[in-house]
């Protein structure tokens, strides 16, 4: 039986196994590879994706929970027309070292913004809880706060 | 880097290679190969590495991968300096995994480092060295060397030999003295005449001069790029998911696959029964490979379900009773011993330590083995079609990914192609020599119809390591009777000797380095920084209990030990200025400062930490000093040091790769901590520019960041560090 959802906009039916997680989905059978497998344990956060404007872990996500659902990726947060706010203060603040875990952590820090629009430090500790091992955590902090004193985020 | 291996391998081509006319007439080969690798109609080559198209699109052909480093664009930047090129209409590509591509200008710096001549090595002729470069398949990113060895040696002399060809072919079409012309953002210019020429309208022409590459090159004052903190080029493709990686990598009727090794480093496959796998549905083989097993299917879900399914069997290859303990307890019988295989140091030691009065102490330090935990784990797709195996995915030396996929598949070179991607980090763990993937796909794609990626899992990434080496050392020091240290002996078992990449660079009349060669079932790896973390942290740390046993302040007491005027004493000053050191901090909280020197970088770092409620460490502030004489992209260094210093004090607080049984007991970032944004300090770096000989970037920072903690948190609870990781350093 094909799942029915919604993906950056698009309604897709989806023919996976439903115990597939939606990482694989998204990779494999829509070509969506901006999401991107770290760990399939949850734990690194590089497989962020929105479901239903809530930020989830996609590797952890079986298939069969998304029917009926919208979910946006890191290829539906913006548009080369339309850049999400956040994507162009992370090449603003040069924040992408390897670049591997950065659709997850700007996902994550999308979510977070829709909430909180001028996070405090206590709060992007709270929410950005991504690995990266390259070490741009400096950087993720200070595009987040920029964003948010240009007052775009809102 | 490995630099004494290599210089094996140096002497051997050196020897087979001396006959000059074969010499010259591969050379020309190679050359006519890089220009039908790499142009296409209206596009014209220059020495291998730059390509000018008739639209000026100026085009550098990178030696060096992208893994995050940022090198490539940094390349980009030397050579429009020199070129005086159109920074908008410059780019950058991955060089072809071919020979023709092998980095020259790496085995020219790599032979000075070695020889201890430059100038001999500087007056050898560049076929010559082309032709080593080929000979060892040399196409690496490691030792941080691209900026400083492939950009300063090779890059720029590029750049500017074009120029001057552009210049003269100016010269002679507009019928002008060269010296009447200026070159500047992609035109060469006849002031006089008002007249102009593009640099497209050139190439054509330039491209068939010889090139002069022991140009001038232009000295600081005339940089307009050098040292601007331009945009890196691979940013915008990085944030909005368009990057593709080896994982990201597909073709028409793919199979995808992964694979289960021994446990046991070493062991090899007894048996499996590959029913359980083939009862999923997506499974469709299941392949036996000497020391694995491997499950193809449709997807990576049901390929990774097919290997969970499986029991196989592996023997053990005499590596049960192998254990970290077993290993530190082996080490220290090492270093306690009397068999040294490296000695390196000055004067004797021994009548230091006996001399009447003389305070003498001792410590060991024991360090575990530590995993690169690069984001992306290992992932290659391959397809073996009409004889013909194409591979698709990243290495840290493409060059050499080559040859062992084609000695893996039993095809000749020109048979086996390989097409470079970025890849998710590195650090050290993508070196071909040891990226066990490579033959895997190789054996993999020979046996199958269709093309097939295979991915790790990230358990298979942590538990199939190349780590970072677990090393033991024992340090023994004096002070005389003022207080200086009149002797310091080092005994450390490792697989390697650290002479060539650890800078001992104190004043000390007395020293002796010792190394002990302890081999256990792991293959010694590079990890960022190479040796420099493991003998940085007991340098920094050891010095800081003799500053301790002195009495002294640890600042003070490193100063008293530098040469004054030396760019060592002016970074740690630096850093002692900028941290306020000395000055008040809250209750609690302490301050500790470490300073080494790493692929000729010098940096000083001072760690301002505290305690959590639980004990474990809370870093608040780090403050970092660097002395790499230039910054091309001062930015970028930023970004650099910061990620060394966070993945310093990730290593030092939380990381080990510990060994029950032989098998490697992590199995994940569930249990093999990885540093947060929420656990990462306020990070200063100050850069002290200079014309001193430039020095590398992606690793510097790192080695600093861990003693320097340590040494905080000495300050706060006045118990020493000597076992790493803090979090576990009991259990270990």
């Amino acid at each position: 039986m094909p799942i029915a959802a919604q993906v950056n906009g698009q309604a897709v039916m989806l023919n996976a196994e439903p115990d597939t997680p939606l990482l694989w989905v998204l990779r494999e059978e829509l070509g969506l590879t901006g999401t991107k497998f770290g760990c399939g344990i949850q734990a690194c956060g590089a497989c962020s994706v929105h479901i239903d404007g809530e930020v989830m872990r996609s590797c952890g996500v079986p298939v069969s929970d998304v029917a009926g659902k919208a979910i946006i990726t890191i290829e539906g947060l913006g548009s080369k027309d339309a850049p999400h706010p956040l994507q162009t203060a992370w090449i603003k603040h040069q924040v992408p070292q390897c670049g591997y875990c950065q659709s997850g952590q700007l996902m994550a820090a999308a979510a977070l913004i829709k909430t909180s629009p001028n996070p405090t430090d206590e709060q992007i500790d709270a929410a950005m809880t991504n690995i990266c091992r390259c070490g741009t955590y400096p950087r993720i902090r200070e595009a987040i706060h920029a964003l948010s004193a240009t007052g775009k985020s809102a | 880097m490995k630099i004494r291996r290599r210089a094996v391998v140096f002497g051997g081509v050196a020897v087979v290679g001396a006959g000059l006319f074969g010499i010259k007439a591969l050379d020309m080969h190679e050359g006519s190969r890089a220009i039908a690798l790499t142009t296409g109609k209206g596009e014209h080559n220059f020495a291998t590495w730059l390509k000018i198209a008739a639209d000026d699109t100026v085009t550098l052909y990178s030696p060096h991968i992208d893994f995050g480093q940022g090198s490539q664009s940094a390349l980009a930047q030397m050579l429009a300096e020199e070129l005086d090129a159109d920074w908008n209409h410059v780019k950058v590509a991955q060089a072809p995994a071919d020979p023709a591509f092998a980095n020259v200008a790496i085995v020219r710096a790599f032979m000075s480092e070695i020889t201890g001549h430059p100038d001999l090595v500087a007056a050898l002729p560049a076929p010559f060295l082309g032709m080593l470069a080929r000979g060892i398949k040399l196409q690496i990113t490691g030792g941080s060397t691209a900026v400083r060895f492939t950009g300063q040696h090779s890059v720029r002399a590029v750049g500017a030999a074009a120029r001057a060809a552009l210049v003269d072919t100016a010269a002679a079409r507009l019928n002008v003295p060269a010296t009447e012309l200026t070159a500047a953002d992609s035109k060469v210019s006849h002031a006089k005449s008002g007249r102009a020429l593009r640099y497209g309208e050139l190439a054509e022409e330039a491209a068939g001069r010889s090139l002069d590459l022991q140009v001038q090159l232009k000295p600081r004052a005339a940089y307009k790029l050098i040292g601007k903190p331009v945009d890196r080029f691979d940013i915008p493709a990085k944030v909005d998911g368009s990057a593709q990686y080896g994982m990201d990598f597909s073709l028409p009727e793919m199979r995808v696959a992964t694979v289960f090794a021994a446990p046991i480093r070493e062991g090899k496959l007894l048996s499996v029964d590959p029913a359980p796998a083939l009862a999923i549905k997506g499974v469709e083989k299941v392949i036996k490979l000497d020391d694995a097993v491997v499950v193809v299917a449709s997807g990576y879900w049901p390929a990774l379900n097919g290997v969970r399914a499986l029991a196989p069997s592996f023997s053990d290859a005499g590596h049960s009773a192998l254990s970290s303990a077993s290993i530190f307890a082996a080490q220290t019988a090492l270093n306690m011993g009397d068999k040294v295989d490296d000695a390196a140091g000055l004067g004797d030691v021994g009548p230091a330590f006996a001399a009447p009065g003389a305070k003498v102490i001792e410590a060991d330090y024991r360090l575990p083995f530590l995993h690169q935990a690069m984001m992306e784990p290992f992932a290659l797709t391959a397809h073996h079609h009409d004889g013909k195996l194409e591979v698709w995915g990243g290495s840290q030396d493409p060059l050499s990914a080559r040859y062992v996929l084609a000695e893996a598949s039993g095809l000749s070179l020109d048979d086996v192609t390989f097409h470079p991607m970025i890849m998710g980090g590195g650090f050290g763990r993508r070196f071909p020599a040891y990226a066990q993937i490579l033959a895997q796909i190789a054996k993999i794609a020979m046996q199958l119809d269709h093309p097939v990626k295979l991915i790790w899992s990230r358990e298979e990434d942590v538990k199939q390591g190349a780590y970072r080496p677990q090393t033991s050392a024992h340090l023994k020091a004096a002070l005389g009777k003022d207080g200086r240290i009149t002797a310091w002996q080092t005994d450390y078992a490792q697989f390697a000797d650290a002479e060539r990449e650890v800078k001992f660079f104190y004043t000390v009349p007395a020293t002796a380095r010792r190394h002990h060669t302890y081999i256990s079932n792991q293959v010694d790896a590079y990890f960022r920084s190479v040796n420099s973390s493991q003998h940085g942290f007991w340098n920094e740390s050891f010095m800081d209990e003799l500053a301790h046993l002195a009495g002294q302040d640890p600042y003070q007491f490193r100063r008293a030990h530098l040469s004054a005027g030396s760019r060592h004493m002016a970074v740690l000053d630096s850093v002692a200025q900028r941290s306020g050191w000395g000055s008040d901090l809250p209750a609690g909280t302490g301050r500790g400062i470490a300073i080494t020197e790493c692929f000729g970088t010098i940096v000083a770092q001072v760690v301002e930490a505290s305690l959590n409620p639980d004990g474990s460490p809370k870093v608040h502030r780090v403050f970092a000093v660097v002395d790499c004489g230039t910054t091309v992209n001062p930015k970028n260094a930023e970004a650099q040091v910061q990620g060394g210093i966070i993945m310093g004090l990730s290593t030092t607080i939380g990381e080990a790769i510990t060994l029950t049984g032989g098998a490697v007991d992590q199995n994940s970032f569930s249990d093999y901590p990885v540093l947060k944004l929420a656990e990462t300090p306020q990070i200063d770096v100050f850069f002290i520019e200079s014309d001193a000989i430039m020095g590398g970037l992606g690793e510097p920072g790192l080695p600093p960041a861990g003693p320097a903690l340590a040494n905080a948190l000495f300050a706060i609870t006045g118990k020493r560090v000597r076992n790493l990781p803090i979090l576990t350093q009991a259990a270990i």
